[in-house]
Formats: structure tokens, C-alpha cells, sequence
């Protein structure tokens, strides 16, 4: 099995001095559903940025599907939909021609895109919004519509970043289950949040960043065991505290 | 991409830019369209009906191809760098960027959509000048390769601005104390001739100059300075902003960290 996502040693500095990226090195396996966690500031963002071409990386690579990320990046990008963590359309347009013209910046005609988008809104229960301008929708469909977005050209890896955030917790179940329905049909799914409840029940690895560095990475059943079958929850603060205390000693 | 993905990708964004033109028609055609069409009321009927003829024209025909230009010039760079500023702001520019489109493409994209805005405004102007005054065209060929590459060039110029703009106050700073002075500066209202010898050769270096009399040669078969000079300026500025605006976007500066 392929990888979907290989990155080995990637550093990022920015301008500023900040290292947001210290020599990270993961995979994540075709197929995978695979949990990205950390605080804020940990660079699962800076991390995602350069997976998705929007960050310049500062040392070691990155490969999505085997494609180089810098050297093959049209070709990386074509593997990849990408859900960013704030919203990011132009509200003025309306929810169907969002998706079209992503679709459309796929290559992908617009007699092609406008027969894809229609099982992707009533899949995210959207349909009935296709024509309203995207200001007039509600927080949660927001959230949904960047998930057809992301979605409009059949991408093989989905990245989610925190794409529950701010959503209620029904609505967020059936984010959940509609995840575990393309996972299941194959799309690799990288999802990165601060609702652990979510991570431990949707993915099969986790992989835990802090500071610009992995601190875990391995299966989440594993992992859950061999802390005693703890809550995640609890793991992950007492990893994260421990960490912070011991750069304070 | 292959060719043919990339040119759907390219209708895409043209699609796109042609639908926002005439939804907000009232911020991005009409404005250009009204303010010339006073210039052609006051200038050209009230003023102009009282000065005497510049190269043997009315002073209305010999202002007309300079109004249409400077419609255009402002539009075209209004549009991208509006466009970009908004694009950056509101991070939908991630949509373009995310995707496997070339930089080449993106800017493309940016700047045919300031080439449309352009030509819109300019056809309405045009429509509208033919109330106050006969027109005749002169030269088709010359008329439309300076109206499009004015307009290429003030779009690839309105898109380096979009670029550097931080704020709302970056993307007019350039086009009130840069853009309208060349412009007005740029013998719209008068033939350079009629300049003291000094303030001719001060204009050599104001390049709307050479842009507004290829057009009005296109028109009137009149210029102050010779089309083949007027051609040649404005490739060298094409090519010079092309190179930067290419150079910006491979370096990532104002969209990628």
C-alpha cells in the first residue's frame, strides 16, 4: 500500500525567527483516517500549509501519493482537498458556484462539475441551498460547504482542519458519520481538531504534535492501551503538561 | 495539468470574473461610464465647443479616444487590484492556490479579468461618445492592440499593488497620486505640442503619453509621437511587469508564508 502522505525531517522557520516545524517526519497510509493533534501553535496548521502548497517549507520533504510537494506540486495538489479551519469563500457567491468554480480550477468542465455537485450537497445536506448566496447560510452549513468544496474533484486525501469547530453536537455526529462513509470508500482523511472525543472515535492513528515536534505517533487502539485505556483526553493533557514541564525544568 | 484541464481551468476564472462584472454592474460599469460622459458634457460640448480646433478636430473628437483610454486604464487596474486585495483578504485566494494551477495561469486569470472589465467599461464609453460626436476609425489594427495592451499592462500594474496592499488605504493610494495625475498628464485634454519645449520633453517620460496617442492614432490617424515608439513602450512595460508579478507569485509575497 501506497503512502498517502510521507514527510521526512520537514522544518519551517518563518521570517521571524518562529521554528513552527522542527524536523517533523510522519506517514500516513492510503486509506487511513488519521488524527493530527496538538495545542494551538503546536504546527498542525504550518504542517498542513505546506502538504497543501499554501507554506514554503525550510528543510527536509514532504510527498503526497510519492509527488513531491515543491518539485511535482501540481501533481501533489491534485491529490488533495483541503477543509481550512476559517472560512474562506467569497460570500457573496452562491453555494453551487463556489463548488463549480473549484471544480473548474481542476480542469474539471463545468457539464462534469454540475452533475458531481448534486449527491455532494444532498450528501451534506445542502441541496436545497445551491442558489443561496453563501453569507445567508448558517454556521454548520458553512462548515459543509467547504467540505463540498473540498470534495467537488474526488480528491484521494482529505485534510481537515478542526472542521467541527463551533458546530453542535448533532450536527457534528453527522459530520462524523459522513467522514467514516468516504473513508470507508477509500479517501485517506487527515483530520486535525480539539475535540478528542472526535479523533478517538473516528481515527485508526494519531500522531501528536507539540512545539514543531511529533511527540507521538502510532495506532490510536495502541495507544490507548498502553496508556491503560485512559481517555484520550486525559493522555493528551497530561503528554502536552509534561512536556511543558519539562523545557520549564 | 494537461492543456485542455488548464484551459477549463482558464474559462473557469474568466466565467467567474465576467459573472461578478455584471452582478455588481452598478460599482463596476456604470461609475467609469457616468464620469465620462460628464467629461464629454463639460469638456467636450460646454469647453470645448469655445476653443479652437487641435490638429484640425473638434476639441470633443480629439478628446474622445483619450476619455475611452482613461476609462479603460482605471478599470483595468481597478478591477485587479480590487480583486487580488479582496481575494487575499478574505483567504479565497487559497481556492486558486490550492489547486495544481500554475502561477502563470492564476495571474492570467487576474489579469483577463482586468483585460474584460477594461473592454466593457471602454465599448460602454465608446457608445456613449457617439452621442456628442462622429467618430470615424482610422486604423482597427493599431485602435485595438493599444486599447489591449493598455489594458494588460494597467491590470498586470493594478495586480503588483494587490500584491504589496495591506489595507483598504493600499489599493488607492497608487491610483489617486500616481495613476489619475499620469493620466491627466497624459495629453488626453491637449496635444503635447502644445506644451512649452521644457514640459514636452518631461512628458517623454510619462508612458500613458504614448498609450493614449497609439489609441487616438487608431481613431483620428493623429499622434505626437510616432505608433511604432508608443508599441515599443508598451511592451517594455508589459514584459517588466509581467517578469515581476511572475517573480512575486513564485516567491509566494502577500499569499504564502
Amino acid at each position: 500500500m501506497r503512502n498517502a502522505i510521507e514527510v521526512k525531517d520537514l522544518r519551517k522557520r518563518y521570517d521571524k525567527g518562529v521554528e513552527a516545524l522542527k524536523g517533523v517526519t510522519l506517514t500516513v497510509g492510503e486509506g487511513d483516517f488519521f488524527a493530527l493533534l496538538g495545542p494551538n501553535g503546536a504546527g498542525k496548521t504550518t504542517l498542513i500549509g505546506i502538504l497543501t502548497g499554501l507554506v514554503y517549507k525550510t528543510g527536509g520533504s514532504a510527498a503526497i501519493f510519492g509527488h513531491d510537494v515543491t518539485d511535482d506540486s501540481s501533481r501533489a495538489k491534485t491529490y488533495i482537498g483541503l477543509v481550512p479551519q476559517e472560512f474562506n469563500f467569497n460570500i457573496f457567491e452562491k453555494v453551487e458556484d463556489i463548488i463549480i468554480t473549484q471544480a473548474g480550477y481542476y480542469g474539471i468542465p463545468r457539464s462534469e462539475a454540475l452533475k458531481r455537485v448534486e449527491p455532494i450537497l444532498k450528501d451534506l445536506g445542502l441541496w436545497e441551498k445551491r442558489h443561496e448566496p453563501s453569507q445567508k447560510l448558517s454556521g454548520g452549513m458553512k462548515r459543509r460547504l467547504m467540505i463540498a468544496r473540498a470534495l467537488i474533484h474526488h480528491p484521494k486525501l482529505l485534510i481537515l482542519d478542526e472542521p467541527t469547530a463551533g458546530v453542535d453536537v448533532e450536527l457534528r455526529r453527522q459530520m462524523w458519520t459522513f467522514l467514516r462513509k468516504i473513508n470507508a470508500e477509500g479517501t485517506t482523511i487527515v483530520l486535525t481538531t480539539h475535540y478528542l472525543e472526535e479523533a478517538e472515535q473516528l481515527a485508526r492513528n494519531v500522531a501528536i504534535i507539540n512545539k514543531g515536534e511529533i511527540l507521538v505517533n502510532e495506532p490510536m487502539q495502541g495507544f490507548l492501551e498502553r496508556h491503560e485505556n485512559k481517555k484520550l483526553e486525559d493522555i493528551y493533557i497530561s503528554l502536552i503538561e509534561g512536556e511543558h514541564n519539562d523545557k520549564q525544568l | 495539468m494537461t492543456t485542455s484541464k488548464m484551459w477549463t481551468a482558464y474559462v473557469t476564472m474568466m466565467r467567474k470574473e465576467l459573472v461578478r462584472i455584471f452582478r455588481i454592474w452598478a460599482q463596476t460599469i456604470l461609475p467609469p461610464v457616468v464620469t465620462t460622459s460628464l467629461y464629454f458634457v463639460v469638456f467636450g460640448k460646454f469647453i470645448g465647443s469655445q476653443l479652437a480646433p487641435i490638429h484640425g478636430l473638434q476639441y470633443i473628437q480629439f478628446i474622445v479616444p483619450g476619455l475611452i483610454m482613461m476609462s479603460v486604464i482605471t478599470s483595468s487596474y481597478m478591477n485587479t487590484v480590487s480583486n487580488f486585495y479582496f481575494a487575499k483578504f478574505m483567504r479565497n485566494i487559497d481556492e486558486m492556490l490550492v489547486s495544481p494551477m500554475p502561477d502563470w495561469l492564476v495571474i492570467a486569470g487576474f489579469i483577463s479579468g482586468g483585460v474584460m472589465r477594461g473592454l466593457i467599461v471602454g465599448f460602454f464609453v465608446l457608445v456613449v461618445s457617439l452621442f456628442f460626436t462622429h467618430l470615424a476609425i482610422f486604423n482597427i489594427f493599431v485602435l485595438l492592440a493599444a486599447l489591449v495592451m493598455t489594458s494588460v499592462l494597467f491590470s498586470l500594474a493594478g495586480l503588483i499593488n494587490g500584491v504589496f496592499a495591506k489595507g483598504f488605504d493600499g489599493i488607492s493610494i497608487v491610483p489617486t497620486f500616481v495613476l489619475t495625475p499620469l493620466t491627466y498628464l497624459g495629453g488626453i485634454f491637449y496635444s503635447i505640442s502644445q506644451f512649452p519645449e521644457f514640459w514636452q520633453k518631461v512628458s517623454l517620460f510619462n508612458p500613458i503619453r504614448y498609450m493614449v496617442n497609439a489609441f487616438r492614432y487608431g481613431f483620428l490617424g493623429i499622434s505626437d509621437v510616432p505608433v511604432w515608439v508608443c508599441f515599443a513602450v508598451l511592451t517594455g512595460f508589459i514584459a517588466v511587469f509581467a517578469g515581476i508579478i511572475l517573480w512575486l507569485f513564485q516567491r509566494g509575497m502577500g499569499v504564502k508564508n
